[in-house]
């Protein structure tokens, strides 16, 4: 009986063969290039050879780099700010508020995330050649800003949802106005999709090109900095800075993730009490 | 119109005794084209119990909202002690809340959340801690002063949600369907904790439920509402003995209703007849099971003879199903069983079978 889709036993036995080859495929460049940073001779030649940590030594030398580095940081925090700061009350007025014209809204906020690189860098670059504003690290924040406000606004807004609002209501109720309400309760309660939308911001940042790209004035950013070098040909140097990049974004990511996992766990609890009353 | 039947029910609603604290006047509210209220007038006395009773969809919670200032009435007007209350935000409000599901702020602990409304009203540091363990110490949870809420019981939850919200010494508290949410011996615990509580703390509590047993233990008046309307506002007590409606009869305990006329003083429902204090016309009445008795000469008494079709055991009582000769269907509620074989001998007390009005555009019930 049953669905013969579902019946057990019956799966092709090629199926782990493909699940590896699909894997092989995604993470075997990120695999080689995690492995001849460490390669004595150089990228190329297979097998890697002599095992060497002077790449890194190198890598640490390297002020330019490390000037490089400390712009995209600066980049990364500030768009963090710009969009956190824009984003949430968005979600608020998502969440909340009714206007004409909501819906409408709703979709183009998400535009910037969908839209290409190449046409928000681009776009913004004329927006600020025409108000005769001169590209810096100042542009580059101001289009990643805006370019991830979205990413704010709906992780936001999804842990809006989820809020109880009774919780506001008792908030309310027990004296607080709305303003001491919003930080004594509303914000705590979405600390964990804040936590997790400027992690994965701060992300997207670190690595964005494309609109950068447009943006850049005399300060490059890291990844700036390194397509630049690729130019003049790949040393594992560049191998050896973009697995520690790997590295921290890859912890990036976890954490967002059990952040987020550790909301919904936390809520399931909490529904759970209502239901069951134990 | 009720007055005509019953002067002595409206009559005793008024509670002129007492001071009144709250006055709901010709409250109306409607969410888009549906009436959830209809001009809703309630005094509410100070120190008393009072419970808004009705069916889900009946807008009891919607009133306990307008007053909390969750909701805005569309017409009418609140005041409380002299002042307009439902032009206040709900933050201005001397008013308490302890919510259905409680609505604990979950990254506060038990002391946090009770403190909660003292902190935001600035305090000083040793009267709010003083205060906070006196509330504490009240519905007996001192002990888990440090827990967070998720971490204690739906009952031990239900004890904080009262404690933040009585810390701030209210005039009034509401409670909207605070027990649903716990298990039937709980319940009835907490029912009877409640009101004691109640009684201590002085404060009037305005209570929600859809409970009509929760609402005769606890209240001091219950307040009927159907479909936007009151039904009847008056005590258990009486709101049982004298019903004042067909609806309030049939929510409120088990009842007979009995269809008939009344012609020159004597009121005629089948072949009985008794003699009634009312003007000619149809009428119905409402006889409560347990007001039916076996025949024992009582003066003045109604008898009947009859037939008993069904016997349902239920424990202290037997609630006995009879015909009688003419056809009509009764139910009585005895301590004894009786015999199924022989017919019996019935009465009531003409005073026990007490007028009510059909309810507007009704929808039946049973």
């Amino acid at each position: 009986m049953g669905l013969p889709m579902s019946v057990p036993g019956n799966r092709s036995r090629w199926l782990p063969w493909h699940a590896a080859l699909v894997f092989g495929f995604l993470y075997l460049p990120i695999v080689t290039l995690i492995v001849y940073s460490f390669n004595g001779p150089g990228v190329g030649g297979f097998p890697p050879r002599n095992f060497t940590l002077d790449w890194y030594r190198e890598l640490f030398a390297d002020d330019a780099i490390w000037t490089s580095v400390l712009n995209s940081l600066f980049v990364a925090l500030a768009a963090v700010a710009i969009s956190l700061a824009l984003g949430i009350p968005a979600a608020l007025a998502l969440d909340r508020a009714n206007f004409p014209g909501k819906v409408l809204f709703r979709r183009l906020v998400l535009l910037p995330l969908i839209l290409p690189g190449i046409i928000t860098g681009l776009s913004l670059l004329m927006l600020f050649r025409e108000a005769d504003v001169k590209l810096s690290l100042m542009t580059i924040i101001l289009g990643h800003g805006t370019a991830l406000i979205s990413v704010a606004t709906t992780e936001v807004f999804a842990g809006l949802q989820k809020l109880d609002r009774a919780q506001e209501e008792a908030s309310l109720d027990l004296g607080a106005n709305y303003w001491q309400t919003f930080w004594r309760i509303t914000i705590p309660n979405l600390r964990l999709s804040i936590i997790g939308a400027a992690l994965l911001i701060f992300t997207l940042s670190m690595d964005e090109i494309a609109v950068s790209f447009f943006l850049i004035g005399r300060d490059n950013t890291l990844p700036l900095e390194i397509w630049g070098r690729l130019r003049r040909g790949i040393t594992p140097e560049i191998n050896a800075i973009s697995t520690l990049i790997f590295v921290f974004s890859l912890a990036a990511i976890v954490t967002w993730y059990r952040l987020r996992v550790r909301a919904e766990s936390k809520l399931e609890i909490a529904a759970e009490l209502v239901e069951t009353g134990p | 119109m009720a007055s005509a039947i019953h002067p002595e029910v409206s009559a005793k609603t008024a509670n002129p005794t007492t001071r009144s604290l709250l006055s709901i006047r010709n409250i109306g509210k409607s969410f888009g084209r549906t009436p959830v209220l209809r001009s809703i007038s309630l005094e509410i006395a100070e120190g008393e119990f009072l419970t808004i009773l009705g069916e889900s969809g009946s807008g009891k919670t919607t009133l306990l909202r307008i007053i909390g200032g969750f909701e805005t009435a569309d017409c009418g007007e609140i005041v409380m002690a002299g002042e307009r209350l439902d032009r206040l935000p709900p933050y201005r409000r001397r008013v308490n809340t302890v919510f259905q599901y409680y609505a604990l702020f979950p990254h506060l602990t038990v002391e946090e959340n009770v403190s909660y409304g003292l902190r935001v009203a600035k305090l000083p540091k040793e009267e709010v801690a003083a205060r906070v363990e006196q509330a504490l110490a009240m519905v007996k949870m001192s002990a888990f002063a440090n827990s967070k809420p998720a971490k204690i019981s739906g009952g031990q939850q239900q004890r904080i949600a009262l404690a933040r919200a009585l810390v701030n010494r209210p005039r009034l508290l509401l409670l909207d369907e605070p027990l649903s949410a716990l298990d039937a011996n709980l319940r009835r615990q907490m029912q009877v904790e409640l009101k004691s509580l109640q009684r201590e703390v002085g404060i009037s509590f305005v209570f929600v439920t859809h409970d009509q047993d929760e609402a005769m233990v606890m209240s001091d008046r219950i307040a009927l509402l159907r479909m936007g309307e009151l039904e009847q506002v008056a005590s258990p007590r009486e709101i049982y003995d004298r019903p004042a409606t067909v609806y309030t009869a049939q929510f409120i305990g088990h009842t007979n209703l009995l269809r008939g006329e009344v012609k020159g003083g004597i009121a005629r429902c089948h072949s009985l007849s008794w003699p009634v204090n009312l003007p000619d016309g149809p009428v119905l009445f409402s006889l409560r099971p347990e007001n039916i008795h076996f025949a024992a000469g009582m003066q003045g008494a109604v008898k009947f003879r009859a037939k008993l079709c069904s016997q349902i055991f239920h424990g202290a009582t037997e609630l006995l199903q009879v015909q009688c000769t003419d056809g009509l269907m009764l139910s009585l509620r005895t301590s004894t069983r009786a015999s199924r074989d022989e017919d019996l001998d019935l009465e009531f007390l003409p005073a026990a079978a007490v007028p009510v009005r059909e309810s507007g555009q009704g929808k039946k019930r049973d």
